[in-house]
């Protein structure tokens, strides 16, 4: 039953999709492995890290497309659950420093020691277990999704005031995880990390070997999307988008469909979380910060809402512009560029690169699996 | 619960229904009886959508009883359980999924399971198929089964929307003016279309248009101001004296 659900997305674009995905997974981490690093072709070490913080970036747009693109939520949470994921990995790689860190405690961090704790706190048991943290990933993200899911659209709540709301319960954990009693290490986070499953977190390899694991996620990811909109399920998504009473009326209870997609989302976006951790070296509670999933939605708008390619291309294109910026002199004038970019794309673009790229070509085929999304809002009014 | 109700296929009693104090419903009775076409009229205001609003689960009321079937209490179930009892609803404006090809509305408007899990699993079968066909004759769009439906002519939509009632297999349905923007010719072909279905079905149809109530040729209620003004066939409301105050506005 799952393999003929996986196997009815496998269409030609989404093999492409795919393969090159897994190229570009293996291809990076070669060339900064087996070349010289004189050689033209060599990737340095640094720039394995950047492309692969962009990989989960494009993984957490993805998630983002899954419930906007497709069902009209327009979530301006979900650096949320991205950041939820992250610590999740933060506590797994604390645990692995072990005896390692200043203090030299066997369990305690570093952090716990400083604010004179004696014991680990209950939630921090069994962090030091690589299957317990993967299985954190995905359960606290989806678990707030759901409680947060199940009272927003049970008391259906749309639109603008779901966003404000997704808004507000980020920020609330920006402020919860600031606090040091909280045990997540409050403002400086977690860091400082030494292995992942027992390899050097520093080393080429282990660096090669987390980006071609982001781009397997993010493969993985883009395979789940896909069959999740070709199933049946997905036409009642953009059903929900178009016409939400109408699917009502017909008798499908919209709430739980939104339920479902929005936990599943959230779930990637936690994985999302956990591969950028261990690539960018810190999680701390400035990944809550509202602006960090505004960005994201612009991510997606650039690339093209409703296209699960739109997304990967937009978060790529969109980060790549930033860290170019925001290295150079105009560093200043970054966030002007953004704000520029996605009042250009809404006015001019407004179905993103990929959306209008795809549209063109596929205009004189009505029904060829790639609902023509309503354009990305200038107000997210969906 | 008296003898009437319990034969009914649709029965209102007493209902009231007020928004910020004013009284879009006002103690509204009406029963349907099964098998029944039954046409409302009223002017604008008369709480025409409201009394829809509330049979299919959308707005609640204050006070009066709603009975589906003769014992299913309406009052109490959302506006999804209400469809799967086999209560379609027509809007309108034509509401249809603009980003949807014809078929693909059809087929999410198929009577069956409706639970997400189901759909995400769901495969689709060749008694399906035949369904879907069979509707796509009935409202005439089998040569733009593969079109949007966003590309679909006014009159088609409201075609297609029809045809999307007819896949849910309703026991009744409610169809808010139907003719509305539609020409002459297509109106005609809906009065005909509509009769067609309520051989099997029940349908309550709202509608301005004295032509096509007329082409109906069915039992009329006049709705005022929330409540029944008049019941009976369109010539004997026609002459009701209250009626011709109200609603033909002397």
């Amino acid at each position: 039953m799952l393999s003929g659900f996986l196997l009815r997305a496998l269409d030609r674009r989404t093999w492409i999709v795919l393969l090159l995905l897994v190229a570009i997974g293996l291809a990076v981490p070669a060339l900064n492995l087996f070349t010289d690093p004189s050689s033209p072709i060599h990737v340095p070490t640094y720039v394995v890290a950047l492309l692969g913080k962009y990989l989960t970036y494009a993984l957490l747009a993805l998630s983002v497309d899954l419930i906007w693109g497709y069902c009209g939520i327009l979530s301006l949470g979900h650096g949320a659950f991205f950041a939820l994921g992250g610590y999740a990995m933060g506590m797994y790689l604390m645990r692995q420093i072990g005896a390692r860190g200043v203090y030299a405690n066997p369990t305690l961090p570093d952090f716990m020691v400083f604010l004179n704790w004696k014991e680990l706190p209950w939630f921090w048991y069994g962090f030091d277990m690589f299957w317990f943290a993967a299985l954190m990933v995905l359960v606290v993200p989806g678990l707030l999704a759901f409680v947060f899911g199940w009272f927003a659209f049970r008391s259906r709540v749309t639109g603008v005031y779901l966003s404000i709301i997704t808004q507000a319960m980020t920020y609330a954990l920006l402020l919860a995880f600031f606090r040091n009693d909280m045990g997540f290490g409050g403002n400086n986070g977690l860091t400082d990390f030494k292995d992942i499953l027992g390899f050097n977190i520093q080393a080429d390899t282990t660096r090669g070997a987390l980006f071609l694991a982001s781009a397997l996620a993010l493969a993985l990811g883009f395979l789940v999307c896909r069959a999740v909109i070709a199933s049946k399920f997905g036409k009642v998504l953009v059903a929900v988008r178009d016409a939400e009473s109408r699917t009502r009326f017909i008798g499908y209870r919209v709430e739980g469909y939104k339920l479902v997609v929005f936990v599943l989302s959230a779930m990637m976006a936690g994985v999302a979380g956990a591969l950028y951790v261990p690539q960018v070296g810190i999680i701390n509670p400035g990944e809550f910060a509202p602006a960090n999933s505004i960005e994201a939605v612009i991510w997606v708008a650039v690339g093209g809402r409703g296209t699960l390619i739109g997304p990967i291309v937009g978060a790529v294109l969109v980060n790549f512009a930033k860290t170019w910026f925001t290295t150079g002199m105009l560093a200043e004038y970054w966030l002007f560029v953004l704000g520029g970019l996605f009042v250009a794309v809404t006015l001019f673009l407004p179905k993103g690169v990929v959306g209008t790229f795809i549209g063109r070509k596929g205009a004189n085929r009505p029904g060829n699996g790639i609902p023509a999304a309503p354009a990305a809002q200038p107000q997210p009014a969906e | 619960m008296n003898e009437k109700a319990k034969n009914s296929l649709l029965y209102l009693d007493g209902v009231s229904v007020s928004f910020d104090g004013f009284k879009a419903l006002n103690a509204l009775s009406l029963v349907i009886e099964p098998g029944e076409m039954r046409a409302i009229i009223g002017p604008n205001g008369a709480g025409k959508t409201t009394m829809m609003d509330v049979i299919t689960g959308k707005t609640k009321p204050d006070e009066g009883d709603v009975y589906f079937s003769g014992s299913v209490d309406l009052r109490r179930m959302d506006e999804a359980s209400i469809a799967s009892l086999g209560i379609g609803r027509k809007f309108q404006k034509p509401t249809v999924f603009e980003s949807h090809s014809v078929w693909d509305n059809l087929e999410l408007a198929l009577a069956g399971p409706r639970g997400p899990f189901a759909m995400l699993f769901h495969k689709r079968t060749r008694a399906e198929e035949e369904r879907i066909e069979a509707i796509l004759t009935t409202i005439r769009l089998g040569e733009k089964r593969d079109w949007l439906a966003a590309n679909l002519s006014h009159g088609q939509k409201q075609w297609l929307e029809i045809g999307m009632l007819l896949a849910q297999e309703p026991k009744l349905l409610l169809v808010d003016e139907p003719a509305a923007g539609m020409t002459d010719a297509e109106t005609a072909e809906t009065a005909i279309l509509l009769k067609e279905i309520a051989k099997t079905k029940s349908v309550v149809v709202v509608e301005h248009d004295m032509t096509f109530v007329r082409d109906l040729d069915v039992k009329v209620t006049v709705l005022h101001e929330g409540s029944v003004l008049s019941e009976g066939t369109l010539d004997h409301v026609s002459a009701d004296p209250r009626v011709v105050e109200v609603y033909l506005g002397r």
